[in-house]
């Protein structure tokens, strides 16, 4: 007998060892998320405990005991019913300001991160490094480095959610999302598609890389050779013949597009706008809807001549643009 | 049970006419203007409904007990989700308590003969019927695979299945919605008894107010959003699709301006029936009638701006999640205020233990359990990391069958010698409720981990790590299927040879139990004139003790 009952222990010990109880925390907002995410979980395992031990206290303490038992009149309490609306309101306003406060703190990317581009289409992940390597399903980073990425899709909508960072965001097509994240942990992590997008939705899966920075350097030089990005967009600006109108100095048919990016521009509406990726694309293939104050709209659109890898290089290279007029001050 | 008995010795035969026995015949039914009546049709096609959305489930958890896969295609198992999740929000969940419940009972706790419009409850069955129809009619020629929610553009442009039959059938079941709701408020608004004063109503008439409120005023939001879909997979117009020069977030943005309020259609009448089975089975008033009442109102406005809590990872503003984060929040306390409420309603009562008090109790903990995990989801941070999980699939199952179904399994239990004047063996009815609770809490707590784990929502295959809890989930909707098995075997036990209950077998308060059972079709002999407030139980009067 005792045998079976320690037998009927160690099953449940197996068991229990068997069920995993928390993902890796691999980045450096996790343990943040974590913290919050444990103490909703105790929140939560308080008041389930209170409600149940009432409602079980009260099943048994006031169990019918005779068919025509009649109950003494309980009056309703004003007392009562405030006090269980203004505690509930002051444990989600705690809630409210820890959770926003910390999804503020890391909605900005920090002005060091390196930058990654994604590509999400039916069913799988292209990545460019702003280097020049590029990936399917697979992102290599270094540790202890800030990793922005820039997303769009060529398709549906699509998720990149990676658990052990604790970020996720959609994939649209026809804009650009961004996240960022700082790996903590030098390992294997899962990557996958969490907006439901088609038959292999579930394929659209991959896996992240954490790198210590000199395995990482060594990645990117025995990777495939292939230009940077910007330099790659260059050729296509060249091959378009972009900068026959888009003159550096600022004296040609359309505006100079050096140092643009990041600043305001002054619209023909009067509208003042931040040129960002986004604005960029919506330049390139919609022209005539982004008119930069002081320039005729003579420019024709783009649409569909361009891949969406191709729309990112040219942004990449009018962002270097910026990045050299800073170097050359 | 005892009382249940008493009352059979007392009241052992009716005068005989009563609304199943007055006319015979296929016809009778089919063309009934009875409110009674058309409560059983919609009851007869919502358990078919149910049982379909449910053999879906089944298959799902049963591909789910492998990581490969063990059964199903994965176009096969993305059809499987996605028509267990239409069938059982939109053709169960929706109807399920406001159509035969509230179809049944408004008229009989209001003191009434029938509804306000019994021709249009007639017609939005067959309008709902039509809608199923044609639901059905896209799972038999290939399926839908774009999950209930229906995102664009995987929808209007990518999609190559039955999108347009499927949606079709929401769209015109939205219409037996708006008729239902139209009909139940101009019913408690002008059909109430003598005497029955706004706050003399049962709280399942305020529920089903509020839930009338967000039928009419939500549901052709869905409607125009169906529409828009349609013209855009149909006649390619660019509305959601970049390609085409839409919008990809805008579809999401109308389609949770909807769907938000409709979980609280889900749930608000559930919320309702609760009221009532735990006032019943504690003998008492309720505890804060007016924050009950109020909060149900509360519940039914605030859902209406809430929406932008789904989409907090779809790049929509810092701000915008800022502000849809606190009023989340908000609509969380008057559902708290509930439970609370009801909570202290047991105070001091005399409580037993029938079938339906333990769905009611069931009730309680499984929806303070779905209702605070929904904070997880609410609090910006940690809904970056459990969006698109199957956190958010356990949340909201603890919500709409934690809550909706155990509330519409209670309801159904308690009323159910008024509807067919008969008992069922309340043992076994106790054994199922167990049953369902345990089933229920092995199916989808198990969930709350994988989603915190990491693991995507619709992913017919998955990594390995994930399979015990998967298998534990497995094992325990196998027996919530038998949960569920049970009551239609007794039910149809009791509809055929059960004891005959009386007018009220549980001595509750309520004009419904002051008439036969089943109730004549005119309802009363004579229209009550209503003296008293709700759940006006006898008390002991300490002076005369």
């Amino acid at each position: 007998m005792m045998g079976l009952i320690q037998l009927g222990w160690s099953g449940m010990a197996v068991l229990a060892a068997m069920i995993p109880m928390q993902p890796p925390a691999a980045s450096t907002i996790a343990g943040e998320v974590d913290q919050l995410y444990y103490l909703l979980t105790g929140i939560t395992l308080f008041f389930t405990v209170l409600i149940f031990s009432i409602i079980f206290y009260f099943m048994v303490k006031y169990r019918r005991r005779s068919p025509d038992e009649k109950p003494p009149e309980v009056h309703s309490s004003l007392v009562l019913e405030l006090a269980w609306t203004i505690i509930p309101s002051l444990i989600c306003v705690v809630i409210f300001v820890w959770s926003s406060s910390l999804y503020i703190r890391n909605s900005k990317p920090p002005a060091t991160s390196t930058e990654i581009f994604v590509i999400g289409k039916q069913w799988m992940w292209h990545l460019q490094h702003t280097e020049g390597p590029r990936e399917i399903n697979e992102l290599h980073v270094p540790v202890g480095v800030p990793v922005k990425l820039t997303m769009t899709s060529q398709d549906v909508i699509h998720g990149f959610y990676i658990p052990s960072f604790r970020i996720k965001k959609d994939v649209l097509p026809g804009r650009y999302t961004s996240i960022w994240f700082e790996a903590t942990e030098e390992g294997t992590y899962h990557l996958f598609c969490t907006e439901f997008c088609g038959t292999n939705h579930t394929e659209m899966i991959g896996w992240v890389y954490v790198m210590s920075p000199t395995d990482y350097s060594a990645w990117l030089a025995g990777s495939e050779r292939s230009e940077p990005m910007a330099q790659q967009g260059e050729r296509i600006f060249n091959h378009y013949t972009c900068g026959y109108c888009h003159v550096a100095d600022g004296t040609g048919r359309g505006p100079s597009l050096v140092g643009i990016f990041g600043k305001p521009e002054k619209l023909s509406t009067g509208e003042m706008k931040m040129v960002d990726e986004g604005l960029i694309r919506q330049a390139l293939l919609q022209p005539n809807s982004v008119p930069v104050a002081g320039f005729a709209p003579i420019m024709p659109t783009f649409q569909g001549q361009f891949t969406e890898e191709q729309i990112l290089q040219l942004i990449a290279y009018v962002k270097s643009l910026g990045l050299q007029e800073r170097a050359n001050k | 049970m005892s009382t249940a008995i008493a009352d059979v010795h007392e009241a052992p035969a009716e005068s005989g006419v009563n609304y199943l026995n007055a006319t015979y015949g296929v016809k009778s039914w089919l063309l009934t203007l009875d409110h009674k009546r058309i409560a059983l049709l919609y009851l007869g096609t919502i358990t078919l409904t149910f049982v379909v959305g449910g053999l879906a489930a089944v298959l799902m958890r049963l591909n789910l007990l492998e990581p490969q896969g063990a059964l199903v295609e994965p176009d096969t198992y993305n059809k499987l989700f996605s028509i267990h999740g239409i069938i059982m929000v939109f053709f169960f969940l929706v109807p399920s308590i406001p159509a035969t419940l509230g179809n049944f009972l408004i008229p009989l706790m209001i003191g009434a003969r029938d509804v306000a419009f019994p021709k249009l409850n007639l017609m939005s069955w067959y309008v709902f019927v039509t809608g199923a129809a044609c639901v059905m009619y896209a799972v038999m020629t290939g399926g839908v695979d774009t999950g209930w929610t229906f995102y664009t553009p995987y929808s209007s442009s990518y999609a190559h299945t039955q999108v347009i039959a499927a949606a079709l059938g929401i769209f015109i079941a939205g219409f037996s919605s708006i008729l239902t709701g139209l009909n139940f408020l101009v019913t408690i608004h002008k059909m109430r008894a003598p005497g029955m004063t706004w706050f003399r109503l049962p709280l399942f008439i305020w529920a089903m107010y509020a839930t009338s409120l967000i039928f009419v005023l939500g549901t052709p939001v869905i409607a125009v959003t169906i529409l828009l879909l349609g013209a855009e997979r149909l006649l390619h117009v660019g509305i959601f699709d970049p390609a085409i020069g839409g919008d990809p977030l805008l579809f999401q943005h109308l389609f949770w301006f909807y769907s938000h309020p409709a979980v609280y259609i889900m749930i608000l009448p559930g919320m309702g029936v609760i009221s009532e089975l735990i006032t019943a089975f504690s003998r008492k008033k309720i505890f804060g009638y007016s924050f009950v009442a109020f909060s149900s109102l509360g519940i039914a406005i605030i859902s209406f701006v809430v929406w932008g809590h789904h989409m907090f990872v779809t790049g929509q503003s810092l701000y915008a999640g800022l502000v849809f984060s606190v009023l989340s929040f908000v609509v969380a306390i008057p559902s708290a205020v509930k439970v609370f409420n009801w909570t202290a309603t047991l105070y001091k009562g005399s409580i037993s233990y029938e079938a339906p008090m333990l769905y009611a109790l069931g009730f309680i903990g499984l929806f303070t359990m779905g209702g605070l995990t929904g904070l997880f989801l609410a609090s910006l941070a940690t809904d970056v990391h459990l969006n698109g999980t199957y956190f958010i699939v356990a949340h909201f199952h603890y919500i709409m069958v934690g809550g909706a179904v155990m509330a519409y399994l209670g309801g159904i239990h308690y009323w159910w010698p008024k509807i067919t004047g008969r008992l069922y063996p309340d043992l076994w009815a106790r054994f199922a409720a167990l049953i369902i609770f345990i089933g229920f809490n092995l199916t989808f707590f198990p969930q709350f981990m994988l989603g915190y784990l990491g693991m995507p929502r619709r992913y017919g295959i998955y990594p390995a790590e994930f399979q015990v809890l998967n298998v534990m989930s497995s094992a325990g909707a196998s027996i919530l299927a038998v949960g569920y098995v049970i009551p239609l075997i007794y039910f149809y036990w009791s509809w055929n040879y059960g004891p005959p209950a009386g007018p009220n077998p549980w001595g509750a308060t309520g004009l419904e139990w002051t008439t036969a059972s089943p109730p004549p079709t005119e309802n009363f002999e004579h229209i009550p004139i209503v003296t008293e407030d709700a759940y006006n139980y006898p008390t002991a009067d300490v002076a005369s003790e």
